[in-house]
């Protein structure tokens, strides 16, 4: 195709993206070392018939008159970064010298607002990755077992946790495993303690975030190993058994190495969505006790003295934190590329 | 192939995966129809202090209502509430984001399919990456830039920011659909004298429809469910179905407005089992097409 033909089919596609994708990346870059203007004091003094008292007021034209000149807000360089809310270097070097030994220090270190969204972030996408992958093996598995009039619909029942919108289904299971749902009524049950409440207790609500994200991105999983499984090559399998391998040893040495090149895919998709979980904080109210880096950017956006500047750092440290996830797949398909090209 | 030796197994296996299966379908399908069933009650059987088989026999609902079942939330939600306001946006949003995304997706994706120069490859990488960006992050990009422009709270912003969005997954998927096209078809329509856009809407569009059907489901899903970009930039009364829900917790103090949620989130679930339903065919086929791509 020439390149002035592939430029015009393109264009449309590429304009949406370079003004909506790529541009709001370079305005969170710039916003993100501009602080707002901070509002100018004026002292008045107002006198009565006893006395005379000063009070300070906002000089409003004064003020906006600033704002106007540069509407970006005042330079800050790398100010909002390392601040408190941030990387806050200060403070971790006050830690630092004053922690006894490394678990006080982790402690502390995790208090910090950003490092506490960046750690349950990396815990959810730790575990979230891998249990879903397990458990969309284990049903795809299962789904293969079973006679082939009975697949249609525990297909159909099983694509529903994912099709669902994140934040509705978060929400259902909420309700469900609220003190006075039934879940959590089968909780309280099982700990033998009524006054049990997820919404109460750090460690219950992370478990409930992660069982929730089992619950919502294992059917993705289940259907690619499905399809994979579909084109095992039955020829291999018959010969393995030939060969005396047992069930577990073609499980093992057949259809596992077959399903890899699908597990990688099934890792690149699911870590770069469970890196970016969001909703079902929302859903769950559980914004005191976990707090991912979207979430965190969110609650800024969403605060009534709206922390744009704020947002916009913690935006772009999310974003190279997303691109060190990629860096390994980027690498890797630009070295078969090279190889095929 | 079912009846293939390699797939025979013993009883207590085959007992154990069927046990398993049901177990799963329990968990995946038991909430649903849970809070179906508990959205004709009222909060005091739904969310009951005392039993939880409240939810099931529902004594409150017929002491306050008279009958089993009530339709009080949805009442409150749509009507009250003004829920049916935020259902007519979802479906303006939805049927646009669709259509301008796929107008987009097929023809970028038909040029990525039969482009061979290197820099394919690159705006592939490129889009991925874009893929990969939590929609929060832009929308932090978005908001200074539509203040001041005056563009925060319309429609038609959040409508063309979920195309851009969109556009990535949807270009990647076309690519793949259309290099399945033989090239064959549109060049020999080019020998036989069409130009490039000819054999495009000539040969290809007639061919396309299956990959294109299955692209809309998963820019429909898209669209439709988000709320990052739908809560933070639209107004109160542009708002969609998924921001309008998340409203109606933050009010949750005063008693029965937890039902209105509940009826809400059934509401809105509605619409995306009858898609599935329908569906369910091209939705598999479409999330194994990437993977099987690789």
């Amino acid at each position: 195709m020439k390149h002035a033909t592939f430029l015009w089919f393109i264009l449309p596609s590429a304009v949406a993206m370079l003004l909506f994708i790529a541009l709001p990346i370079v305005s969170v870059l710039i916003q993100s070392v501009y602080a707002p203007h901070e509002q100018v004091i004026r002292e008045v003094e107002s006198c009565n018939v006893f006395s005379c008292t000063k009070t300070t007021v906002v000089d409003v034209d004064a003020t906006r008159a600033l704002s106007d000149g540069a509407p970006m807000g005042r330079f800050v360089g790398s100010d909002i970064f390392t601040d408190r809310s941030h990387l806050a270097t200060h403070e971790i070097a006050q830690i630092w010298a004053t922690s006894h030994g490394i678990g006080d220090f982790l402690n502390q270190v995790l208090n910090l607002p950003f490092y506490g969204a960046l750690a349950f972030t990396l815990t959810y996408t730790a575990f979230v990755t891998p249990l879903s992958i397990l458990l969309g093996f284990a049903i795809a598995l299962a789904v293969n077992a079973i006679p082939r009039m009975f697949r249609g619909p525990v297909i159909f029942f099983s694509l529903l946790p994912m099709i669902v919108t994140p934040l509705v289904g978060a929400l259902i299971l909420f309700w469900m495993v609220d003190a006075r749902g039934i879940l959590g009524a089968v909780l309280q049950s099982l700990a033998g303690d009524p006054n049990l409440s997820i919404k109460a207790s750090t460690p219950l609500m992370w478990i409930m975030l992660i069982v929730y994200g089992v619950w919502a991105s294992s059917p993705f999983a289940f259907v690619v190993y499905y399809a994979g499984l579909q084109t095992v090559p039955q020829d291999t399998l018959e010969s393995a058994m030939i060969d005396g391998a047992t069930r577990w040893q073609r499980l093992r040495f057949v259809i596992i190495p077959h399903l890899l090149p699908l597990t990688t895919f099934l890792l690149l998709i699911k870590i770069m969505d469970n890196f970016r979980v969001f909703e079902p904080i929302v859903s769950f109210n559980a914004g005191a006790h976990a707090q991912s880096l979207s979430y965190f950017i969110y609650s800024d956006l969403s605060s009534t003295n709206q922390l744009l500047s704020s947002a916009a750092a913690t935006s772009v440290l999310t974003i190279l934190g997303i691109i060190v996830l990629l860096s390994p797949v980027i690498v890797r398909t630009w070295k078969s590329f090279g190889r095929t090209a | 192939m079912a009846s293939s030796i390699a797939d025979r197994r013993p009883f207590p296996l085959q007992a154990l995966m069927v046990g398993f299966l049901i177990l799963w379908l329990m968990v995946a399908a038991f909430p649903f129809l849970w809070t179906l069933w508990g959205s004709f009650k009222v909060e005091g059987d739904f969310f009951s202090k005392s039993d939880w088989t409240n939810a099931l026999t529902g004594p409150l609902t017929r002491a306050e209502t008279g009958a089993a079942f009530t339709g009080q939330g949805y009442q409150g939600a749509w009507v009250t509430n003004e829920f049916w306001r935020a259902a007519l946006n979802t479906l303006i949003v939805v049927v646009l984001v669709v259509t301008i995304s796929l107008t987009f997706g097929t023809l970028g994706g038909y040029a990525l399919a039969r482009s061979g120069y290197r820099y394919v490859f690159w705006i592939l990488i490129v889009a991925l990456v874009f893929r990969a960006m939590p929609h929060v992050t832009l929308v932090s990009g978005y908001l200074l830039p539509f203040y001041q422009w005056n563009l925060w709270g319309h429609l038609p912003t959040a409508i063309i920011v979920l195309v851009a969005i969109n556009q990535p997954f949807t270009l990647w998927m076309l690519t793949s659909f259309f290099q399945n096209i033989p090239k064959d078809l549109d060049e020999s329509a080019m020998v036989d004298g069409c130009s490039r856009f000819q054999a495009f809407r000539l040969v290809i569009i007639p061919v396309m429809w299956p990959g294109v059907i299955t692209t809309g489901l998963f820019s429909f899903l898209l669209a439709y469910n988000d709320f990052a970009v739908t809560a933070m930039l639209l107004n109160q009364e542009n708002q969609t179905m998924i921001p309008k829900i998340a409203s109606f917790l933050g009010t949750t103090q005063t008693k029965g407005n937890v039902m209105f949620a509940v009826s809400a989130v059934v509401s809105a679930t509605a619409p995306l089992f009858v898609l599935v339903m329908f569906f369910q065919r091209q939705i598999v086929s479409g999330l194994t097409a990437g993977a099987v791509k690789g």
